[in-house]
């Protein structure tokens, strides 16, 4: 039988969304398949987290220990080896902490990797067939993983149906004890927060918001006068701020802001996953692009195929005349 | 320091639209712009940076095909000292852990204190580098934003959700991937290639690296990439076709009844 185990991150008590979400995952990787949810932690959080997944997952196993009350990747996979049976499936999220343990687990586990998952059409043979992106979303790819000696896959936030309420009634098992050695050549000192910036996108209504498609600095002006137009401010992609063309609080994404508002003027932005992760609420996106193939057209209402140096001024003045 | 940055040539995401090619199982490649992975840019100028500050020399590597070359001679025009091109028939089909493989066999031959690659590269994978740690058995920190370096140990901040910031303590020698941001990175004109342009770079082949040829390549895989395909998505967009006046016009019929203005 197929042994799938899910790794829930969470915090301040509370398991991140992708522990609903890692069920249907794994229901459509095998219905046969065993379910186990692993938490690594230490305390009352841990307990009521392992506690909160009897309800989703069959069996659920804690992992206690003072070294893992904050997820240190080196020391999180130092656990998992020692306590997951070797040839099951690992799933954890694609997101940073999974992007920094889910690899070298691979390696230890001598398993197969396979990273950024959206869909999976189930086992034939030893072979897992999925689907992921590449290119930033521009194209879809199927994979096949081979299984025979396990596989550590992370699945990307969001592609999967979340299962809410009750549809299970596990039991937690204390498996501390088998942590084994827990030092690591990593070690945590601080989380150091985002600095507030000089605007507060995530209140606003309407945002006129610019990715690499902008060009150059001086066009930021193009959209700066947009958004005076629509009386609201300019919010960017991630490329932007790299560019220190404006301040990180301006970005939206899972590395920067999550933004709610009812209007989303996506300006030469491609729609990659981590950027559109910050955008919920199910807003109205209007995206502009040059690129009739990009895939922010996907996930918009509406499309326009224009250059937006020359399409902005125009709806710029157009709005101003109304 | 001695500094080895893990660079590779990707199609560049900026510069083409991606199609399917006739059979519909890979991409058309025949008018394909590459470039190094953006990431990787960041990596060498953090590098180099590293190494004015406390001496050293900045090595670029890359598994790939001949025309990986011009990939490390962009990254050597940057400031990097030396180039290191692995390259085999052999390599063809393999998978992240078979780079990673390829990539340790080199880096055991010779010592290195800070190996960094990109975040992730065109594949969106992000696995190279954790992949390559764990196989060396080194410590291993992914989506670096930051870098402080002193005596045999460096302090490094990891960009996390949100946009906060972990820090961690790290000891050397250690496998950091690099993320966008840190730094920025410096210009490249055709003179700073023209100068680098005979440097010699030397080609390593599987024989030299003394790898097994059931580890790499197609038949060291274990994931494999089956073809390319369109996803059904639904509806996609409503798209606003006509002059730029018609446009504009049905444009702002929908942003008014949206609550846009
Ligand atoms: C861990 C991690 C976290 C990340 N977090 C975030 C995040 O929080 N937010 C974020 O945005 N990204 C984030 N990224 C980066 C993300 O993967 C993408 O690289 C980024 O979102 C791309 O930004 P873009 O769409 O502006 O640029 P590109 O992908 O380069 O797209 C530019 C688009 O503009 C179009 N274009 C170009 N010129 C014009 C023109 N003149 N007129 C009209 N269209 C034009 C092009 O066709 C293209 O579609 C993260 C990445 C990682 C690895
Ligand atoms: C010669 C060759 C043949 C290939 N053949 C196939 C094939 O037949 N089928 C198939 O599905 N895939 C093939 N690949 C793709 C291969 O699977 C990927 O290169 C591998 O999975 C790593 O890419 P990634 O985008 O996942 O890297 P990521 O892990 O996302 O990249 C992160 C970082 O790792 C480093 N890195 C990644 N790749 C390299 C590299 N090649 N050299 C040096 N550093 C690197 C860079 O620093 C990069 O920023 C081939 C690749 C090469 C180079």
């Amino acid at each position: 039988m197929t042994q799938i185990f899910a790794y829930i991150p969470f915090s301040n008590g509370v398991a991140e969304d992708i522990a609903m979400e890692f069920t249907t995952a794994a229901a459509k990787i095998d219905k046969g398949a065993s379910l186990t949810a692993v938490l690594t932690g230490s305390g009352a959080d841990l307990d009521k987290v392992a506690n909160d997944m009897t309800g989703l997952y069959a069996e659920v196993i804690k992992i206690s220990h003072g070294d893992l009350s904050y997820p240190n990747a080196e020391v999180v996979r130092k656990a998992l080896v020692n306590v997951i049976p070797a040839g099951a499936i690992v799933l954890a999220p694609h997101n940073t902490f999974g992007m920094d343990l889910a690899p070298g687990l691979s390696v230890k586990m001598n398993a197969s990797y396979a990273a950024d998952i959206v869909d999976f059409a189930g086992i034939e043979g030893t072979v897992l067939n999925a689907s992921r992106q590449e290119l930033g979303g521009a194209v879809s790819t199927h994979v096949a993983v081979d299984i025979a000696s396990g596989a550590v896959i992370t699945i990307r936030p969001g592609s999967f149906a979340p299962v809410d309420g009750k549809t299970a009634s596990g039991a937690v098992v204390d498996k501390s004890a088998n942590a084994g050695d827990l030092s690591a050549k990593r070690k945590f000192l601080e989380i150091v927060q985002a600095e507030v910036g000089d605007v507060d996108i995530t209140k606003a209504d309407v945002l006129v918001s610019i990715g690499r498609g902008i060009e150059e600095q001086d066009n930021i002006e193009i959209a700066e006068e947009l958004a005076k137009a629509m009386k609201t401010v300019v919010s960017c992609s991630r490329p932007i701020v790299d560019a220190k063309w404006l301040e990180k609080g301006r970005q939206v994404g899972t590395s920067g802001k999550t933004v709610k508002p009812k209007v989303y003027m996506a300006m030469g932005i491609s729609g990659s996953f981590q950027h559109l992760g910050g955008l919920k609420g199910n807003p109205f996106i209007v995206a502009v692009n040059k690129n009739p193939k990009a895939p922010i057209f996907q996930v918009a209402d509406v499309g326009i195929v224009a250059n937006i140096i020359e399409f902005m001024p125009e709806l710029t003045s157009a709005i101003n005349d109304l | 320091m001695e500094i080895l940055v893990c660079v590779k040539r990707v199609p560049d995401t900026a510069e083409n639209e991606f199609e399917l090619n006739g059979a519909g199982n890979d991409l058309d490649r025949d008018d394909l712009v590459y470039s190094v992975n953006e990431w990787d840019n960041y990596a060498v100028e953090e590098a180099i940076q590293i190494v004015d500050k406390v001496g050293g020399n900045v090595t670029v590597i890359t598994v790939g095909d001949g025309e990986s070359e011009e990939v490390l001679r962009r990254e050597m025009a940057m400031g990097a000292n030396n180039g290191i091109l692995l390259s085999d028939d052999a390599f063809e089909g393999s998978d992240g852990k078979g780079i990673a493989t390829i990539l340790k066999a080199e880096i055991e031959k010779g010592k290195y204190d800070l190996i960094l690659t990109g975040a992730q590269a065109d594949e969106g994978a992000g696995q190279v580098g954790g992949m390559l740690a764990a196989m060396l058995d080194l410590p291993y920190a992914s989506l670096v934003n930051k870098i402080e370096v002193s005596d045999g140990k460096i302090k490094v901040g990891r960009e996390i959700e949100g946009g906060n910031q972990e820090m961690n303590e790290i000891s050397l020698p250690c496998v950091l991937s690099i993320q966008t941001g840190i730094n920025e990175p410096r210009y490249v004109g055709i003179r700073g290639i023209r100068k680098v342009a005979s440097v010699e770079i030397p080609v390593k082949s599987a024989s030299d690296l003394g790898l097994a040829a059931d580890s790499i390549g197609k038949a060291g895989a274990k994931t494999k990439r089956i073809d390319y395909f369109v996803p059904d998505l639904g509806a996609g967009a409503e798209m606003l076709e006509g002059s730029t006046d018609e446009i504009i016009a049905k444009l702002i019929e929908k942003l008014k009844a949206k609550g846009g203005l």
